[in-house]
This record gives structure tokens, sequence and C-alpha cells, in this order.
């Protein structure tokens, strides 16, 4: 009888293959390859660290919320982005458990700017209409993707996404009252929500990534599929947030700001111009419009507050 | 014209009134200070838990301000949003900043103040919310008796915050003194029901002030007895009292922020 010890690194990674091909769920203990490892890992604490660093922009508008029930409902709103992070970055730590390595290692990780986070977050708000926009479309777009990995093969991810995706369809809802109402409202009001859709459009096209390394000389989708952490590509996804949102954008009387956007009926897919992919690398180097005063503001609190890890630490002790 | 208006007189709904600013102003405001800290607690639990204490608080503002509505006094957001500052009843301790700095920038919050301020305040609307349970006011009854079930929790919160701080290393002590300090100086105003004092006793819409002080020190004396520390005393007359629309410059800072979409058109729809 051949134990596991004893197999190959071979063996044991056409097993792990096989487990994966048969859509086993493979646990935080199993036996894994070093390449999904790290897939996961960078795939999990990005994911973590976004959820984290996107409280921040939702959360400039947390004081100025314009009624008694909509500060209620952003404030619940933005605790949820938190307790995603706070779930994800539980993952993530289990993951890099083998390197010795834990959750100050990722924020570390995140102030070196080795570790980055989600280029839909460091764009600048500027109105209250920013605020729903963010809940009802970079939500929605986030629904998208992360339904799509609800089925991952790794287990403990699987299972977080489980209860995050049901807590953004409450988030996209939320956003879209937001914008309803300004819909509704004022010549003033609905202007406010056309300026934030082209503010963010482009922004909302690089949301779901370059199409193909092409673009920008990397990407991670193919180790993901590879791996069925995921199973559709970044443009598949960009061209499910079309097909689901174009229609609810211009029933709204909005304006998307491109007039080339289109659907090819032949080829049965969304025609459109293709957002700044320069400005997208910019983005992920941390040089986008907010990602410094981003990246600062978590370092500071983060520094500020680390007599109180201290006082909680020699507690423990 | 008839001073008796839902059975209720003239002089009674005027008291009700009163003490319902003073409690909606005091939610709002020490609210709207703990939904600062969103995104920058210690750490990413306590942001999570924190920020559920913020929401409670904030409901809880709500339900006094519905109740102003229900007596027709204006609308809850309009009476939320645009009373100028000298006529805010909020108690001094619930207005100040968190730290220096503006939350959109990068601003230098003290937990340790944080962590004062939220415990002594919960203790103060503990003592109050369960004098309110038996109040002549009946939805004030029905609203406390929600209240004071969430309030458990959070008082759980910020009293093991405060021992663990206290019991820790001697940076941590240092910084609850100084905490205890700054809260205690603006602590004056709390129990103080300002020139609506005889309207809101006689009417036994709530204890008299005394008897909230005792029952506030006697919830916090077994705490200060384990940590062998003293239980400070509250200053005899506020510097400022919030409860006669006294206030400094943190609450205009305050209010401008959390009504600046709200004051773009109040008559909207948001």
């Amino acid at each position: 009888m051949t134990g596991v010890l004893a197999m190959t690194e071979e063996d044991q990674m056409d097993r792990f293959m096989e487990r994966i091909e048969a859509g086993e769920k493979i646990e935080a203990d199993d036996w894994m390859p070093e390449e999904y490892r790290i897939t996961l890992i960078k795939l999990i604490s990005m994911h973590g660290i976004s959820e984290i660093m996107g409280a921040l922009p939702e959360k400039e508008w947390v004081p100025k919320a314009p009624s008694l029930r909509r500060k209620l409902g952003i404030m619940a709103k933005v605790q949820d982005e938190m307790g995603h992070g706070q779930l994800l970055l539980r993952v993530a730590e289990d993951l890099l458990k083998p390197y010795g390595k834990n959750r100050g290692d990722i924020m570390q990780d995140l102030f070196n700017e080795d570790l980055k986070f989600h280029n839909v977050f460091h764009m600048e708000t500027k109105t209250w209409a920013d605020a729903g926009l963010i809940g009802w479309l970079v939500d929605g777009a986030a629904i998208i993707t992360q339904t799509d990995m609800l089925k991952a093969s790794y287990g403990p991810y699987a299972r977080a996404l489980q209860r995050i995706c049901a807590e953004e369809v409450f988030h996209a809802q939320h956003g879209e009252a937001i914008i309803m109402a300004l819909a509704e409202g004022t010549e003033e009001q609905k202007a406010l929500i056309q300026e934030a859709l082209n503010r963010w459009w482009e922004a909302l096209l690089m949301f779901f990534g370059p199409a193909s390394k092409s673009t920008t000389g990397s990407t991670k989708q193919d180790a993901t599929i590879k791996y069925k952490i995921r199973t559709k590509t970044n443009e598949d996804f960009r061209q499910m947030f079309f097909d689901r949102y174009i229609p609810r954008i211009l029933s709204l009387g909005l304006t998307v700001p491109d007039p080339t956007l289109h659907y090819d009926e032949a080829e049965k897919v969304w025609k459109y111009a293709q957002p700044d992919w320069t400005e997208f690398k910019k983005i992920i180097r941390n040089e986008g419009p907010r990602s410094q005063e981003r990246l600062n503001l978590r370092r500071h609190s983060y520094e500020h507050n680390a007599w109180v890890r201290d006082a909680l630490a020699a507690v423990v002790n | 014209m008839s001073n008796v208006e839902n059975g209720m007189s003239k002089a009674y709904k005027n008291a009700v009134t009163a003490l319902l600013f003073q409690l909606a102003d005091d939610e709002l405001l020490y609210a709207f200070r703990a939904s600062e800290w969103l995104g920058l607690a210690p750490h990413i639990e306590e942001d999570v838990a924190s920020s559920s204490i913020a929401q409670d608080s904030m409901g809880h503002a709500v339900m006094y301000y519905k109740l102003l509505e229900d007596l027709g006094v204006g609308s809850e957001d309009d009476l939320a949003h645009l009373r100028p500052a000298n006529e805010r009843k909020n108690s001094i301790l619930t207005e100040r900043v968190n730290g220096e700095g503006y939350y959109m920038e990068t601003p230098q919050y003290d937990w340790a103040y944080h962590v004062v301020r939220s415990y002594f305040y919960t203790q103060a609307k503990k003592a109050k919310v369960d004098s309110l349970c038996q109040s002549s006011y009946e939805p004030l009854v029905e609203a406390a008796m929600k209240i004071r079930m969430e309030l458990y929790y959070h008082r759980l919160h910020w009293e093991t915050w405060f021992k663990q701080l206290l019991s820790s290393t001697d940076v941590a002590k240092e910084k609850m003194q100084q905490a205890i300090e700054l809260v205690m100086e603006d602590f004056g105003d709390m129990f103080s029901f300002g020139k609506d004092k005889q309207a809101i006793e006689e009417n036994n819409l709530l204890c008299q002030e005394e008897a909230l002080k005792a029952s506030w020190k006697a919830s916090i004396a077994p705490v200060f007895a384990k940590l062998q520390i003293e239980v400070p005393e509250i200053p005899e007359t506020p510097h400022l009292n919030g409860r006669n629309g006294e206030h400094t410059k943190d609450l205009e800072s305050a209010l401008a922020t959390l009504s600046e979409v709200y004051r773009i058109d109040p008559a909207a729809g948001w």
C-alpha cells in the first residue's frame, strides 16, 4: 500500500489535479502544489485587503449621508465590507501558515506596496452620488466576478464567498436605492448621477481587468482557470456586466459616456471603447488618483494605533 | 386656545420635547463621532464591533427624533440636520472631536479617548434608560425597553476595553489616565437637564439629576475598585452646559459635515 507520505511529488500533483477535475473541494490542511497555494494567497489576500481599502472611499460619505436612514444604511454597508475583509484575511492567514506569516505580514505587504488593492478603490469620490454608484455598480460588478467563484476549488474561499455574495446583493440594493432616489429627484440630483457615471465609467470597465496579457503584460486569469478557482475570463465578466447594467443605466435616463458602445447582434457581444490601459497600469502601481492618500491613511492609522495592539498583546501574555 | 393637545397639557408636551431633544442630540453626536472611526479602528475585528455600536446609537437617535416628529415638532431629518448649534441640547462630551485632524485627511484619533468616552457615556446612558423604563411618557418607555436590550452588549464591550487598557502597558495606562481626565472635564452637563430640570423632574419623565449621578457612580465603582483607581468626581458646575444650547466649536464642524449633503436641498428626497 502506498501512503500519501510515500507518494512522489508528481503522484501528488496528479492526484491533486484529479481532485480538481472531479470538482472536489480542497481544504486548508490538504496537500496542494505551491503554485496553487501562491495563486490563492495572492488572490485572497488581495481580495481581503481590497475589502478593507474599499471601505475608505465609501467611509468618506458615512458622516455626510443625507438622512438618518441613509446614515444607518451606509454605516451598515461599510461595516459589512470590513467584515468581509476580516473573513477573507482569515482564509489567507491559514494559507500563509507554512511560510510562518500572519495578518501583520499582510498589512506590511500592503504598506510596502508588494500587495496591491483593487484598482477601483484608487478612485476619488466627489459627491453623494458616488457613494450610491459604488454600491450599485461597483458592488454589482463584484457580484458578477465573485458569484463565478462560489464553486471555487478551494473550500474555505468558496464558503466565505457564499456569505459575502449574499451581503453584496443587499449592498447593490442599497446603492440602487440611493441612485433611484436621486433619479426621481430634482434636476440637480439627476445631474449628480450622470456626473458620477461619467467619472466612474472607465474605472468600471477596468474593474474586470484587461482582456488578455497583451494589454498590460500580465494577468492572473490563466492559473485561476486551470485550478478551477474561477471559470470565466475578464472579458466574459465585462460582457455580463454590460448585459445586466446597460439596460438599467439607460432606463434611468442616463447616458453612457461612450458613444461607440453598442451590442453587435452578429457577434453577440458588446462593442465599447477601451479604457485607458496606461492609466490602469499606473493605478496598479499605486499611482492612481487616490492611491497614496488611501495607503497613507491606512498606514498612518495602523502605526498610530500600534500602542493599542501592543497593550492587548501584553494583556494576553 | 386649549392647553391640552392629544390629552397632553402644553407644559407636559414642552417637558417631553425638551427631554427628547437632549436624548436624541446626544445619540446623534455620539454616533457621528463613532462613525468617524470607521475603517480606522486598531484592528479589523474592532472596526466591525464598534461600527455595530455606532449604528445602534444612530438607530436610537432615530427613535428619539421620530418621537419628536410624532409630537409635531418637525420632520426627523430636519430636526437632526438643520437645527443650528445654539439650539442643540447634546452634552459637550458627545460633540468633542476624536482627536486632531479632519476625518477626510489623515486624522490622529485617540483610541484611549474613544474607549473612555464610550464607556462613561454608555454607563450614563444606561442610568437614563433604566429610569426611562419608568417614565410617565409611554412612548419613551417603549423606546427605552428596546434600547436597554442593545445597551447590555455596548457596556460589556467598552468595559472590556476599559479594563484591558488600564491593566496593560505603562503607555496604555498613561493614555487612559489622560483620557479619563479629558472626559471628566466635559462630564458636568452629562446628567444636567439644564433650564428644563424642573419640568422634566416634576413630570416624572426621568428621575432626578442626582439620582442619575448616583446610579452612574454605582455602576462603574466595582470596575474602578478592581483596577484600584478612584472613581472620578463629576464637576459640580459644567464649564459649558450643552442642555442650554452652549457648545464648543467642535459641534459646529460636526453639524457642517453631517448636514452637508442634506442642506443642498432639504425639500428633496434623498
